[in-house]
C-alpha cells in the first residue's frame, strides 16, 4: 500500500476542500476504493452554500412571491409555509413590560395646554375608532386584514390641547428602550391609533398590550409597543431602529428600499 | 454522555472482541455527540422563538436568542476541531464524500436493505446526510449572522437571510427526525455511536464492502 496513490495528485476533482487537506496521509493506509468516485459530498455542501447565497440576495423577492400566492390562496395551505401568516414577535428588551390594564398609565406631555395621564378605562372613554388593515414588517413578514381598534391618535391629542403647530410627536416604550416619532402631519392622520385591541381583543401581552401605537400607513416599527408615553414636540427624534439606519419616513412600499403594496 | 474510550487497543487476545470493528473513533464520537447536543439546543431555542404558543409559554425572548445565537456560533467548533484532530474523522469524511456507482443504484433501488449492492463503511443515505449536516452548518451560520449582525449588510439581504434560515430549519428539523427514526430502529447502529465498536455480524450486514476490507486488512497485515 502507498501513501500516495496515483490518484492522490491525479484527480481532475482535486478543489477546494482538498487545498486545505495535509499533503500526505499519515493514516497508515492508502486511500481505499471508497474515498474514490465522484465528490458528491462536496458538490451537495458547495450547492448548499451556493443556493443559500442566492437566497439571501434574492430571497426578499421571493418571500413576496410567495406571501402574494399565499394572500390569493382559497385552500388556505400556504399559510403552513413558514413566514407567510402571522405575525413574528419581536422585543428589543431582555424582559418585556407586564402591566395589567388596571395599572396601565399612559402620560401625554409636551407642547399640550392640558398634560394628562390617561388610564386604560380613560381611553376606552374617548371616541373609538375601528380599522382592518395590514401590518407589513420591514423584515419582510405581513399579516393581512388585522382588525384594529383604540383612540385615533388626533382625537387624544385634541384631547390634551396639543398645539396644532407644533412639528412632531414623540413616543417612548414601557420597556424603557424603544423609540418612536411622527411629524405632525403623520401625527394627525386618523388611521394613526393609541390601539387598546387588535385581532378582535385586547392587545396582548406579546402584541405590546395593553396599549400600543398603529401606524396603518407605515412599516411596523413605527407602531411602538407597550406605549407608555406621548410628548408633543418641537422635532422628531429618530426612534430606535431609526437609529440603526431605518427610514424615518418609513411610508410602506415607498422606504427602506422596500416596494411592498400599501397598507393604509 | 462523554463517549467511552476506544475499544480497539489492536490485540486480539479477547476473543469476543475480535468478532467486532472499531467504527468509530473516540474523536469521532465526541464530535457526533457535541454537536447532537449543539443541534438539539438549536431546535429547542428555535421552537421557542418560531413556535408562538411556545414563545409566550417560555416567554425569557432574550435569554432564549442569545442561547441560540451562542449555540450556532459554537457549532462548527467540534467540526473544525475534530477535522484537525482526528485522523480517523478526516477519513470518515472522505468516505462520506465519495459517491461510486453503486451508490446511485443503492439510492435508486427498492431492495436497498437486502444486501445485493456492495455498502461500504457508509451507505449513499448516510453520505448524503453527512453532506447535509456540513452544508446545513455553513448556511445557517451565514444567515444566522446576517440576521444577528444586520447592520453591516443591505437591508433587503436581512429579509433574504431570514427567509433562507427558515426554510433550512425546516429541512434540518425534518432531516433530524429522520435520522432520530433510522437511529432508533437498530440498536446496533447505536452501539457503534456509543462505544465505537460495533459487530462483525452486523457491518457484514449493513457495510458489507468495508467489514470485507476490514477484514482483510487486519488478517493481511
Amino acid at each position: 500500500m502507498t501513501l500516495l496513490g496515483p490518484e492522490r495528485f491525479g484527480d481532475a476533482d482535486r478543489t477546494l476542500l482538498d487545498w486545505a487537506r495535509p499533503p500526505c496521509s499519515h493514516e497508515g493506509v492508502g486511500r481505499a476504493d471508497e474515498e474514490r468516485g465522484t465528490p458528491v459530498g462536496r458538490r451537495v455542501v458547495l450547492g448548499m452554500v451556493g443556493l443559500g447565497a442566492l437566497g439571501v440576495v434574492l430571497g426578499r423577492s421571493v418571500q413576496d412571491g410567495i406571501s402574494a400566492l399565499a394572500a390569493h390562496d382559497p385552500t388556505g395551505l400556504t399559510s403552513l409555509l413558514p413566514g407567510v401568516e402571522g405575525f413574528r414577535y419581536y422585543s428589543v428588551t431582555a424582559s418585556d413590560p407586564v402591566v395589567s390594564r388596571a395599572d396601565y398609565r399612559l402620560r401625554v406631555t409636551g407642547l399640550v395646554s392640558r398634560p394628562h395621564t390617561f388610564s386604560y378605562a380613560d381611553l376606552l372613554a374617548l371616541p373609538q375608532t375601528h380599522l382592518t388593515r395590514d401590518f407589513q414588517c420591514v423584515t419582510g413578514w405581513r399579516v393581512q386584514g388585522v382588525h384594529w381598534s383604540g383612540v385615533a391618535l388626533p382625537d387624544l391629542l385634541d384631547a390634551v390641547g396639543a398645539d396644532t403647530t407644533a412639528p412632531a410627536v414623540l413616543f417612548s416604550s414601557l420597556d424603557g428602550t424603544y423609540t418612536e416619532s411622527l411629524t405632525r402631519d403623520q401625527a394627525r392622520r386618523r388611521d394613526v391609533l393609541v390601539a387598546t385591541s387588535m385581532l378582535g381583543a385586547p392587545v396582548t401581552e406579546e402584541h405590546g398590550g395593553p396599549v400600543r401605537l398603529y401606524v396603518s400607513p407605515m412599516y411596523g416599527y413605527k407602531s411602538i409597543k407597550w406605549l407608555g408615553g406621548i410628548q408633543v414636540a418641537s422635532r422628531v427624534v429618530p426612534g430606535y431602529w431609526e437609529r440603526l439606519g431605518y427610514d424615518v419616513d418609513a411610508w410602506v412600499g415607498r422606504s427602506n428600499g422596500r416596494t411592498d403594496a400599501p397598507t393604509s | 454522555m462523554p463517549p467511552r474510550p476506544d475499544a480497539a487497543d489492536g490485540t486480539d487476545d479477547d476473543s469476543a472482541r475480535a468478532l467486532t470493528l472499531l467504527r468509530f473513533s473516540r474523536g469521532e464520537r465526541w464530535v457526533h455527540w457535541l454537536l447532537a447536543v449543539l443541534v438539539g439546543v438549536l431546535l429547542v431555542t428555535a421552537s421557542l422563538l418560531y413556535v408562538a404558543p411556545l414563545a409566550q409559554l417560555v416567554g425569557r425572548r432574550h435569554l432564549v436568542a442569545q442561547v441560540h445565537v451562542v449555540a450556532g456560533l459554537l457549532l462548527p467548533v467540534p467540526i473544525v476541531v475534530g477535522w484537525l484532530w482526528s485522523g480517523a474523522l478526516r477519513r470518515d469524511m472522505r468516505r462520506l464524500n465519495r459517491f461510486s456507482a453503486s451508490d446511485w443504484q443503492w439510492l435508486r433501488s427498492s431492495d436497498r436493505r437486502s444486501g445485493r449492492l456492495p455498502v461500504g463503511k457508509f451507505n449513499a443515505g448516510q453520505k448524503l446526510n453527512g453532506a447535509f449536516t456540513l452544508g446545513f452548518v455553513l448556511v445557517m451560520l451565514m444567515t444566522g449572522v446576517i440576521m444577528n449582525w444586520p447592520d453591516s449588510w443591505p437591508l433587503s439581504w436581512r429579509t433574504g437571510a431570514t427567509f433562507v434560515h427558515d426554510w433550512v430549519a425546516f429541512a434540518v428539523f425534518v432531516v433530524v427526525v429522520g435520522h432520530l427514526y433510522e437511529a432508533g430502529k437498530d440498536p446496533t447502529a447505536r452501539l457503534g455511536m456509543r462505544t465505537g465498536r460495533v459487530p462483525l455480524w452486523w457491518a457484514r450486514r449493513e457495510h458489507g464492502s468495508w467489514a470485507d476490507a476490514e477484514s482483510e486488512r487486519s488478517s493481511g497485515r
